[in-house]
């Protein structure tokens, strides 16, 4: 949803400035895994803060409901059963946007202002820009955004970029009964998150670590995991994802080299018409044909 | 129109209306699809009535491109064999370009270059037809990497394509007496003396 504002650090299929005048704190949203008990507030603050109801779905036999992020559903519980060292763990992560310092979306998008990124770190989407083409689906390594079968437009997480805007934290985090979602500058979350794995270390999950990945340039949305080796344990988290170079081959420096190339070849031919003259039929030839034709 | 009863029929009606289909389809998609392909080219969107249209109607134009090239190419697919004489033509296009065509090959009534841009035409028709419905998204959803290798193959190949494309339709207007023959269907018999001497001489018994 638009939010005019002056503090926009990247903009979408534009190539000028975007108004970036204002400086903000940069944000970040913890979750921390180990404190998630599964209650889904979160999801129910979502939905209700953005005021979105998803159709009612049916159960898939286990506690994913909606089993996957929807137009309509922009967090979901991702529960995981894991055996480790003889003992079950009920792993459950809050899936949503991350927030990249570095979005694959936003580098895929061809909409000018359909995607845009505050100084703050939130990716946000302007649906009214939107286009409906499904590129950000395609950009994102974390298989986030979803086009709406109602309006083909592009939705996902915004981390409540209205509330942050005056002050306030996230639904999600404002509701969690646990403790579980914290939200602050990002400097901030990474000390707690430090806390929070001395905690676990203590504990015996001496793999625990913080979920910040590098690869998209770090993340405004962070995990603390107790197996930080084995993200995927947490029903597929990426190790170490990347905007894929497919899509940074695409995007990249080639196209404005084409560009240049497919104005070349329409100047090219144009002085070649003005240097070598059009290429005529003979006169001679024609003279030729005529005296045969009066024979 | 009959200008010249001796004029030689180079395309029938049906065959000039599939070449006119593809190619209003083909400026289409150009015009469309470069509206995605860099920020610089969005404004073409507008022709469409804004981002939203094109990016409805290209891949539908796409399909009906494709259809209309498959008709193309099984009518000309035989004439376009590549021949010997053709490589020789090909080899020394360079005379041709620099304006002194005197001493190239006879040509039947394709030349090399020609011949060459039909079968570069198909595979590139073929190839963006694949991962134009690799994009689709509004239909299709395929697994993200074949999608993104589609976006690559898709950009690559259209980029390409639309450089060719202006090549055949520079050497038509390079080529006096040339467009005629996607008007009416016809060209003079010096035209097609000069410039395919060997279909020529197989129309005229000459
Ligand atoms: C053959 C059938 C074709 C199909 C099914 C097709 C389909 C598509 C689709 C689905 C897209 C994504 C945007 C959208 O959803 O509308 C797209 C983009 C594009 N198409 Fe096509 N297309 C076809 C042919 C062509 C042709 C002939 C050209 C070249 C003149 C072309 C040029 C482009 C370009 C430049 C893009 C933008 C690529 C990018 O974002 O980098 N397409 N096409
Ligand atoms: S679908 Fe995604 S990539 Fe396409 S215009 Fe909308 S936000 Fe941009």
């Amino acid at each position: 949803m638009a939010l005019q504002s002056l503090d926009i650090a990247r903009r979408s299929a534009t190539t000028t400035p975007p108004p970036g005048v204002r400086q903000t704190t940069e944000v970040a949203k913890l979750i921390d895994v180990s404190a998630c008990i599964g209650c889904k507030a979160c999801q129910v603050a979502c939905m209700e803060w953005n005021d979105i109801r998803d159709e009612v779905g049916s159960c898939s036999g286990v506690y994913d409901n909606p089993v996957d992020l929807t137009a309509k559903s922009w967090t979901v519980m991702r529960y995981a059963e894991v055996e480790e060292k003889g003992k079950l763990e009920w792993l459950i992560r809050k899936d949503g946007c991350m927030h990249c310092a570095d979005p694959g979306c936003l580098k895929a998008c061809p909409a000018p202002g359909a995607i845009i990124q505050y100084a703050n770190g939130i990716v946000d989407f302007h649906q009214e820009n939107c286009i409906g083409c499904g590129y950000c689906v395609t950009g994102c390594p974390f298989n986030v955004p979803r086009i709406s079968k109602e309006d083909n437009k592009a939705y996902k997480c915004s981390l409540c970029s209205d509330r942050v805007a005056v002050g306030q934290a996230p639904a999600c985090a404002k509701v969690c009964p646990t403790g579980a979602i914290q939200f602050g500058s990002k400097e901030q979350m990474k000390d707690y998150a430090d806390k929070r794995l001395v905690d676990l270390k203590s504990r015996g999950y001496d793999k625990a670590g913080l979920y910040d990945p590098q690869g998209v340039g770090g993340t405004h949305v962070m995990y603390v995991l107790h197996h930080a080796d084995r993200p995927e344990l947490y029903s597929g988290l990426p190790d170490n994802p990347s905007i894929s170079p497919l899509v940074g081959l695409w995007k990249g420096f080639a196209k404005p080299l084409a560009t240049v190339a497919m104005a070349a070849v329409a100047l090219g031919s144009l002085f070649h018409y003005v240097t070598k003259g059009p290429n005529e039929v003979s006169k001679e030839l024609e003279d030729e044909l005529e005296k045969e034709d009066a024979k | 129109m009959i200008r010249n009863p001796k004029d030689l029929q180079r395309y029938t009606a049906h065959e000039r209306a599939n070449h006119w289909v593809v190619g209003i389809c083909f400026i289409l998609l150009g015009l469309s699809g470069l509206a995605f392909f860099h920020p610089a080219f969005f404004p073409l969107a507008q022709l469409f009535g804004g981002g939203v249209w094109a990016r409805i109607l290209h891949p539908f134009i796409g399909v009906l491109m494709t259809l209309s090239f498959l008709g193309m190419f099984f009518r000309f697919k035989s004439l376009n064999t590549m021949t010997p004489a053709d490589k020789e033509w090909l080899a020394r296009v360079g005379e041709m370009v620099n304006g002194d065509d005197h001493n190239m090959p006879e040509q039947g009534k394709y030349n090399g270059g020609q011949k060459a841009m039909f079968w570069v035409m198909a595979a590139s028709v073929a190839l963006l037809f694949v991962s134009g419905i690799l994009l689709w998204r509004a239909y299709f959803n395929f697994p993200v990497d074949a999608v993104r290798l589609g976006a690559v193959v898709h950009a690559a190949v259209a980029a390409a394509m639309i450089g060719f494309i202006m090549v055949h339709v520079y050497a038509a207007i390079w080529v006096k007496g040339t467009i005629r023959a996607m008007w009416y269907g016809t060209v003079t018999r010096a035209w097609a003396k000069q410039h395919h001497r060997g279909w020529y001489r197989q129309m005229t018994g000459k």
